[in-house]
C-alpha cells in the first residue's frame, strides 16, 4: 500500500496500538449508550484536576500515535526495476514532522541553547595555528551572525510564541464562551464571568488553563527548537528534545500494550476460577500462586535474557535493527503482562465468587442458561469496573518500570529510544565536570509529567467507579 | 498450630516444583544449551569443539530429562534437569558460569543487603506511619489534601531520580558522604546513610498513601464511633484505638516482605556500589550468567513463600478472630 510516494509499513507493535485504540473507541461508543457506564465518567469529567491531567495525557497520546504510523519514503529506483522502490529505513509521521530536529546532529554533548560544543577540540585557525577550544556547533544558533545576540534572539522568539499562544487562548476562550452562552441562555459577558469564576458544570476553567500551558509549551518549542538545541544534545550529538519526544511512544506502548496482554489471562482465568470453583479454581489458583511467587523482576530478567539469546541466534528473522527492537519491545510487554495478570486475576476471582451467589445468577442457572452465556452476559459486565480501575492504576507503574528495567539491562532494546535508555546513558556522565545534566532533566520532566497525570487521572477513575467509595 | 504450619509447608512444595519447572523451561527449553553456548562464546563462528568444551565444563552436555546411556537410576540422575534444577531443592546451587561457588557468594553478599534493607524498612515504617497518622488526624482538611497531592507527586518520580538526585546533592555538591562503595563493620555506616535516606524519601509517597487508607478504613468503623460517643478526645481515639487496630494490616504487610529483604534492592545496590545480592543479580544479568539468575529466581520464590506463611501465622497471633483451619 503506498500513497504520495510513501509506503505504509507498520511494525508489529503498531498493529497492536491500532487494536488498542480501536477497542478504546469501541468501548467509548458502547459506554455512551449505557447510563450506568456514563454516570461514573461524568463524575470523572467534573473533577478539574482529573480533566487537566486527561488533557495532558491526550497530548502525550497524540504524539505517541503520530509515532506509531510507520512509513518508508520512496527512493529513486535508478531505472533498475519497474515498480517504485522504497527506502529500507522506516520512519514515523513524528519523525517526518521533526525532520529538522532529527537531522541536525552535532558531534557530541552540548548544553541547552549552547552555541559551542561541550568538549574541547583542536581547531585550526585561518593563520594555520592550532588552538584547543570549544568548537562552534554546526547547527545550534547557526542563524546568528553576531553571537552576542543570542539572548535577545531567544527572548524575541519566546515573546513571539507567548503572544501567539495568548491569541490562540483568547480565540478559543471566546468561542467556548459563545457556545456556552448560547446553550445556557446567559449573556456573553455574564457567561464569561461564570467561566472565570469556575462556575460551570464541566471544569472549563482548568481545561482552558491547561490548554494554554500546552499551547505555550508547544509554540515555544516550534519557535525555538529549529534554531537551538533547546534541551541540549547527547553523547553522539542527537537533539535531546527529539529523543524525549520519541520516548513517549515507548512509554505509552509499555503501559498500554501490557494491559492488552493482561486482559485475556486475567479475565478468563479469574472469572472461571470464581464461577466454577472446585477443581478448576484449584488449578488456576495454583497457576497464579506459582507465577506470583517468583519475584517479578527476576522473572522478567530471566525471560528477557532468554529472548535475547533467541534473537541473537536467529538474527536472520529480524532483518533491521528497528524490527529487532520492536520484537523485543513486544516481548517485554508480553512478559510484563504475564507477570502482571495475577493481581487482577485474584480480584476478579473474588468478585466472581461473590456474584455467583447473587439471585439473578442463580435464577439464570435455574432457567438453564448456558455457562458461557452467564459468564459473558451477567458476570463479565459486572466486573468491568474492577478491570478498568486496575488497568488505569497499573499504567503509571509500568511506565516507571520501563526505566528501571532498561537500567538493569532487561528493558527495551538498547537501540530503542526510551527514557530508561536516556537515563542509563546520562548516568555514566554524572562524574564529568561540568556535569552533563540536561539528558537526565529532560527524561525526568517528560516522565514525571506523564506519570503524574496518569496518577491523578487514575485516582479520579477509581473514585468514580469504585462502589465502596460511594458508600462513604 | 504446629499442624497448621506443617500443612502450610506442605502446600509450598507443589508451588516450588512449579517454579522449578518454569525456570527450567525458560533456561533450557526455550533455548537449547547449544544456543546459550554459542552466545557466550560470541556469535556465529564458534567451532564445534569450543562449544562442546564450554558445555562440558559447566555440565550442560547431558540430556535434558532422560539419559539412555546411563544405567538404573542414573538414567534420570545424569541429566541437566537433575543437576541444575532438582538440586536447588536442597539449596545446592552449584557453580556459576565463571566457576565460583554460588552458595558461598550468596552467604557473603546477604549481609550488605540486609544492612541496607533493615534500617530502610524501620525508618520508612516510622516516618510513613507518623505522616499517615497526621494526615488521618487532619482528614478532609487542607493539610490532608496537600499531603495527599504531595504524595501523588512524590509517587510519580522514578526511584532512579531520587538516587541520582541524592547522590548529586549530598555527595557531589556537599561532600557529606561518599557517593558509593562499601566497607566492613562500623565503617559501613557512612556508606549506608545516603541509600537509607534516599530509600526513605522515595518510599514516602506510596507508603503514606497506603497507611492513610488503612487508618481511614479503621476510622469509619463502629468501635471508633463508640469511642467518640463515650466522649474520648479525637487524639486518644486515634492513637489508642485506631492505631492499635490498624497495626494488624500494617504488621502483616511488613511480615510478608521480611524474607524478601535478603534479596536486597537491585537498583539501590547497583547505584551505590554495595556488594549485596541485588547487585549480584544485576552483575549476573549483565554477564549473562544464567546459573546465578536461576539460583536467585529459586531463592527469591522460596523467600516469598516463607513470607506468605509467616504472614498467615502472624495473622493468627495478632488477630484472635482468625481461626486456624
Amino acid at each position: 500500500m503506498h500513497l504520495l510516494g510513501y509506503q505504509f509499513s507498520p511494525l508489529w507493535t503498531d498493529w497492536l496500538v491500532y487494536l488498542l485504540v480501536f477497542s478504546g473507541v469501541a468501548f467509548f461508543l458502547y459506554a455512551r449508550r449505557h447510563e450506568h457506564l456514563v454516570r461514573p465518567w461524568r463524575q470523572v469529567a467534573q473533577r478539574p484536576l482529573a480533566m487537566a491531567a486527561a488533557l495532558v495525557l491526550m497530548a502525550y497520546i497524540v504524539i505517541g500515535l503520530a509515532d506509531s504510523f510507520h512509513i518508508r519514503e520512496q527512493r529513486d529506483n535508478g531505472g533498475v526495476s519497474d515498480g517504485p522502490v522504497f527506502s529500507s529505513e522506516v520512519v514515523s509521521l513524528l519523525d517526518i514532522a521533526l525532520t529538522t530536529l532529527r537531522e541536525r546532529q552535532e558531534k557530541t554533548y552540548s548544553a541547552p541553547f549552547a552555541l559551542n560544543s561541550y568538549a574541547k577540540e583542536s581547531i585550526e585557525l585561518a593563520a594555520g595555528a592550532i588552538v584547543r577550544d570549544y568548537p562552534r556547533l554546526q547547527y545550534g544558533g547557526a542563524h546568528l551572525e553576531d553571537l552576542s545576540q543570542r539572548q535577545a534572539d531567544i527572548i524575541a522568539k519566546a515573546l513571539r510564541a507567548l503572544i501567539e499562544s495568548v491569541l490562540v487562548f483568547l480565540v478559543i476562550t471566546a468561542m467556548l464562551n459563545y457556545m456556552l452562552s448560547r446553550r445556557q441562555a446567559h449573556g456573553f459577558s455574564r457567561q464569561l464571568l461564570l467561566l472565570i469564576r469556575g462556575d460551570s458544570k464541566l471544569p472549563w476553567r482548568s481545561l482552558l488553563l491547561t490548554g494554554f500551558a500546552i499551547t505555550l509549551t508547544s509554540l515555544l518549542l516550534v519557535r525555538l527548537a529549529p534554531y537551538y538545541h533547546v534541551l541540549g544534545t547527547d553523547k553522539v550529538g542527537q537533539d535531546v528534545l527529539y529523543l524525549s519526544l520519541k520516548s513517549i511512544r515507548t512509554g505509552l506502548v509499555i503501559g498500554g500494550l501490557t494491559t492488552l496482554f493482561v486482559l485475556p489471562f486475567a479475565l478468563t482465568l479469574g472469572i472461571m476460577a470464581g464461577y466454577f470453583r472446585g477443581r478448576i479454581d484449584d488449578i488456576i489458583q495454583y497457576l497464579y500462586t506459582t507465577l506470583s511467587s517468583i519475584p517479578s523482576v527476576l522473572l522478567i530478567a530471566a525471560s528477557v535474557l532468554m529472548i535475547d539469546v533467541y534473537i541473537q541466534n536467529n538474527a536472520d528473522q529480524f532483518p533491521t535493527i528497528a524490527e529487532r527492537a520492536d520484537a523485543r519491545l513486544l516481548f517485554l510487554c508480553l512478559i510484563l503482562g504475564v507477570t502482571g495478570w495475577v493481581g487482577l486475576c485474584r480480584l476478579l476471582r473474588g468478585e466472581a465468587l461473590k456474584l455467583r451467589e447473587i439471585d439473578y445468577i442463580q435464577a439464570s442457572q435455574a432457567f438453564g442458561v448456558s455457562h458461557a452465556r452467564i459468564l459473558s452476559r451477567h458476570i463479565l459486565p459486572n466486573v468491568m469496573h474492577i478491570v478498568l480501575i486496575t488497568l488505569v492504576l497499573d499504567f503509571s507503574g509500568l511506565v516507571l518500570a520501563e526505566a528501571v528495567l532498561s537500567y538493569i539491562g532487561v528493558g527495551v532494546d538498547p537501540s530503542m529510544i526510551s527514557w530508561g535508555n536516556m537515563i542509563n546513558s546520562a548516568r555514566l556522565e554524572m562524574a564529568r565536570e561540568p556535569i552533563v545534566w540536561w539528558s537526565l532533566v529532560a527524561a525526568f520532566i517528560f516522565m514525571f509529567l506523564l506519570v503524574l497525570c496518569a496518577n491523578l487521572f487514575s485516582d479520579a477513575v477509581r473514585d468514580a467507579f469504585d462502589p465502596r467509595v460511594h458508600g462513604r | 498450630m504446629l499442624a497448621y504450619i506443617a500443612r502450610r509447608l506442605l502446600y509450598a512444595i507443589p508451588i516450588l516444583v512449579g517454579v522449578n519447572l518454569i525456570t527450567f523451561a525458560l533456561f533450557f527449553v526455550v533455548n537449547s544449551p547449544d544456543d546459550v553456548a554459542r552466545v557466550h562464546l560470541g556469535g556465529k563462528h564458534v567451532t564445534e569443539e569450543a562449544m562442546t568444551k564450554w558445555k562440558a565444563d559447566r555440565g550442560y552436555d547431558k540430556p535434558l530429562f532422560y539419559n539412555p546411556d546411563a544405567s538404573g537410576a542414573d538414567k534420570f540422575r545424569e541429566t541437566i534437569f537433575f543437576d541444575k534444577s532438582a538440586r536447588l531443592f536442597v539449596f545446592d546451587f552449584g557453580a556459576a558460569d565463571d566457576g565460583r561457588d554460588i552458595a558461598y557468594d550468596i552467604r557473603q553478599r546477604m549481609w550488605p543487603s540486609l544492612a541496607i534493607a533493615i534500617p530502610s524498612l524501620l525508618v520508612g515504617l516510622l516516618v510513613n506511619i507518623t505522616i499517615a497518622m497526621i494526615l488521618a488526624f487532619f482528614r478532609a482538611s487542607y493539610i490532608d489534601i496537600a499531603g495527599v497531592i504531595m504524595g501523588v507527586v512524590l509517587m510519580s518520580i522514578s526511584s532512579m531520580f531520587y538516587i541520582i538526585g541524592g547522590q548529586y546533592l549530598v555527595s557531589k555538591s556537599l561532600h557529606l558522604v561518599p557517593i558509593s562503595g562499601y566497607d566492613d563493620g562500623v565503617n559501613a555506616i557512612k556508606f549506608l546513610i545516603l541509600p537509607v535516606i534516599v530509600g526513605l524519601i522515595g518510599g514516602i509517597g506510596s507508603g503514606t498513601r497506603w497507611y492513610r487508607t488503612i487508618f481511614l478504613e479503621e476510622i469509619n468503623r463502629d468501635y471508633v464511633r463508640t469511642a467518640r460517643a463515650k466522649g474520648l478526645l479525637e487524639s486518644s481515639v486515634l492513637f489508642k484505638h485506631v492505631l492499635k487496630n490498624a497495626m494488624i494490616p500494617i504488621l502483616t504487610g511488613v511480615v510478608v516482605i521480611l524474607p524478601i529483604l535478603f534479596m536486597g534492592s537491585l537498583i539501590t545496590e547497583s547505584f551505590f556500589g554495595i556488594p549485596g545480592l541485588g547487585s549480584y543479580v544485576i552483575d549476573a544479568i549483565q554477564a549473562q550468567d544464567f546459573a546465578i539468575v536461576r539460583a536467585m529466581v529459586f531463592l527469591g520464590s522460596v523467600l516469598y513463600i516463607v513470607g506468605l506463611i509467616l504472614t498467615d501465622i502472624s495473622y493468627t497471633l495478632v488477630d484472635p478472630r482468625v481461626r486456624l483451619n
